[in-house]
């Protein structure tokens, strides 16, 4: 609410020829209030009434400790993985044509419009040591499901469509000037690869591994079904906090959504930062 | 990483446009056909690769879902959607969409409109606040309005003094199930009301259209399509939302239960049939999405061309 006051009390902003700055201004801050605002307050001010002894002890339990393991080291090698695969199928996609390429295209975002729980329990359908594949997996000596894999796994699922979804675009304004230049300069494909394609898709690569971490770190529906939820082992920290909320325990719960929150609040800094210096770079975010 | 190391011949293709074309290109260029085999095998390999990492991902527990729900035959998979708690909870689904989706509809349009019409000052800070939603995660979605309207929340005893439910009823429901879905459509339309710029606009206001006919006759075709897909995406998770509803709802069979809750129950129960018969229907509202999108982007696509021209 303090956004609010800001916008409407100085004097910089510039109306424009168009009719409803006030009223779609006044609509938005409202909504933006009620819905989000004011419900993120009530855990600022919740936060406010806890003891620091409480909430130090809260949050570097052992258990907690345990939490974050899994669930920023899960997230960073999940973020990893999207960020190698996003770039390997943008790149397919935007170079190739081969058959099936619009619903491979239209695939991407299936775990954008998925339920989680669904995802959760059709992945675990595969990676159980019953299913098609984890069944495979398991005469090789891997366990997916149950296991910090299949926790690894299902933030792969939710985040995939982050990391294409930002090279992509990046991927299809880049002309072939570029590569014909460096082509007819001499310079080998390798060469032309890492010296001249890589860099310009640095930022983007860099912003969608920023969204799909973000995406898995906070991700719960489709890790519950496939993690087991040993605490300790395969408990990630929303699931923590659950079970918290659901003992009752309101004031560790709150201590463990403010440190994930505060994780978020960087990760959602960096993907601004890193947009930023995407526009810079290639004149669009 | 093996992907990193095949991607990199790739630009082999240095004029790639279509397929056609390079190939002979590179032909006389270097005059070498090992070097077009290669680039072809790296192409089919990279493909190949692609398309194994999204089938192991994505396309098989896609599959998995309705080889689950029809494992029994469609008599079972028809008995099991049938079930009244499952019923109950399709209705609940259907209630908290119908509420959640035209408010964060109009909220989208408006706050596009802002956005995109105006220059203010705080409003870069209004499209950060606006994807705040996007980056907490569902289950604080969910915790902070039980801290809100919870029995031990900042507003539990005015609400009980007042015999208020909103935590572990349906207010508390729809409310966690606006705060999650709330970007979606401000997202996809603000893009497209960039794109189409200002010049009808300002012709139809000299013209002397009132604001609502400008609005309804000059920029909602313009944007028409990207508006449905918002719609449509917003839509697919408010029905979907699962960490976010399973905080606010206290689970109370056939009354908070939504669609993906009975999912979990029916799942935990070792209901199998069930709780994929009833995935299915959620699943077969994603691939609608998945549907609308691509018409989406084909209309609007050509739409935002023709506005930059």
């Amino acid at each position: 609410m303090a956004a609010a006051a800001n916008i409407a009390a100085r004097p910089g902003w510039r109306p424009g020829p168009l009719p409803g700055f006030r009223p779609t201004l006044g609509f938005t801050l409202l909504y933006l209030s009620l819905v989000v605002l004011l419900p993120l307050a009530a855990l600022v001010l919740k936060t406010a009434g806890l003891s620091w002894g409480a909430f130090w002890a809260t949050v570097t339990s052992s258990r907690a400790l345990a939490a974050y393991k899994l669930s920023f080291g899960g997230a960073l090698l999940a973020g990893g993985i999207n960020t190698v695969a996003g770039l390997l199928l943008s790149w397919v996609l935007v170079r190739y044509r081969f058959p099936g390429r619009d619903v491979v295209d239209a695939i991407i975002d299936l775990p954008l419009a998925l339920p989680t729980a669904v995802a959760g329990i059709a992945l675990t359908a595969i990676y159980a040591p019953t299913g098609a594949v984890g069944g495979f997996l398991e005469r090789h000596g891997v366990q997916v499901a149950f296991t910090w894999v299949g926790v690894v796994l299902a933030m792969v699922f939710v985040g995939l469509p982050f990391a294409v979804r930002s090279v992509q675009p990046v991927l299809m304004e880049l002309g072939p000037e570029l590569e014909e230049a460096a082509a007819v300069l001499g310079a080998s494909r390798l060469r032309t690869f890492s010296r001249v394609i890589l860099p310009v898709l640095v930022p983007p690569l860099l912003t969608g591994f920023a969204l799909a971490f973000a995406r898995a770190v906070g991700e719960y529906g489709s890790i519950v079904f496939i993690s087991g939820n040993m605490p300790n082992h395969t408990e990630i920290v929303p699931l923590l906090i659950v079970t918290k909320l659901e003992q009752f325990q309101y004031q560790q719960a709150t201590a463990l959504a403010v440190v994930m929150l505060a994780g978020s609040l960087v990760t959602l800094l960096a993907v601004n930062l890193l947009q930023a210096w995407n526009r810079r770079w290639t004149g669009h975010a | 990483m093996p992907e990193l190391a095949q991607a990199r011949p790739a630009p082999s293709l240095p004029l790639a446009e279509s397929d056609t074309l390079p190939t002979r290109r590179v032909k006389t260029k270097a005059g070498s056909r090992p070097a077009l085999r290669g680039s072809l095998l790296v192409r089919i390999s990279l493909i190949a690769l692609a398309l194994a990492f999204l089938a192991l991902v994505v396309l098989l527990p896609l599959a998995a879902v309705f080889a689950q729900a029809l494992e029994k035959g469609l008599g079972a998979y028809l008995r099991a959607i049938r079930q009244p708690e499952t019923m109950a909870a399709i209705r609940l689904t259907l209630l908290t969409a119908l509420l959640v989706v035209p408010l964060n509809t109009v909220f989208g349009v408006a706050a596009a409109w802002l956005i995109a019409k105006y220059r203010f000052s705080g409003r870069n800070l209004l499209i950060t606040l606006i994807d705040l939603p996007f980056s907490v995660s569902p289950v604080i979605s969910g915790m902070i309005f039980v801290l809100l309207f919870g029995s031990q929340g900042l507003c539990g005893q005015w609400l009980s003094d007042h015999d208020i439910k909103i935590v572990f009823a349906t207010p508390g429901i729809v409310l966690a199930t606006a705060f999650v879905t709330f970007p979606f459509v401000a997202r996809e339309v603000l893009p497209a009301l960039q794109a189409a710029g200002n010049a009808e606009e300002e012709a139809a206001l000299i013209l002397g259209a009132s604001g609502w006919r400008l609005f309804f006759r000059v920029t909602l075709p313009k944007i028409r399509w990207a508006l449905i897909y918002g719609i449509i995406l917003c839509n697919a998770r408010a029905m979907g939302e699962f960490g976010a509803v399973s905080v606010v709802s206290g689970h109370i069979r056939g009354v908070t239960n939504t669609v993906p809750l009975q999912v979990e129950i029916l799942y935990n129960e070792y209901d199998f049939v069930g709780a994929f018969a009833v995935a299915s229907l959620l699943t077969l509202v994603a691939l609608a999405t998945l549907v609308v999108k691509k018409v989406a982007e084909r209309f609007q696509g050509a739409r935002n061309a023709e506005g930059v021209r």
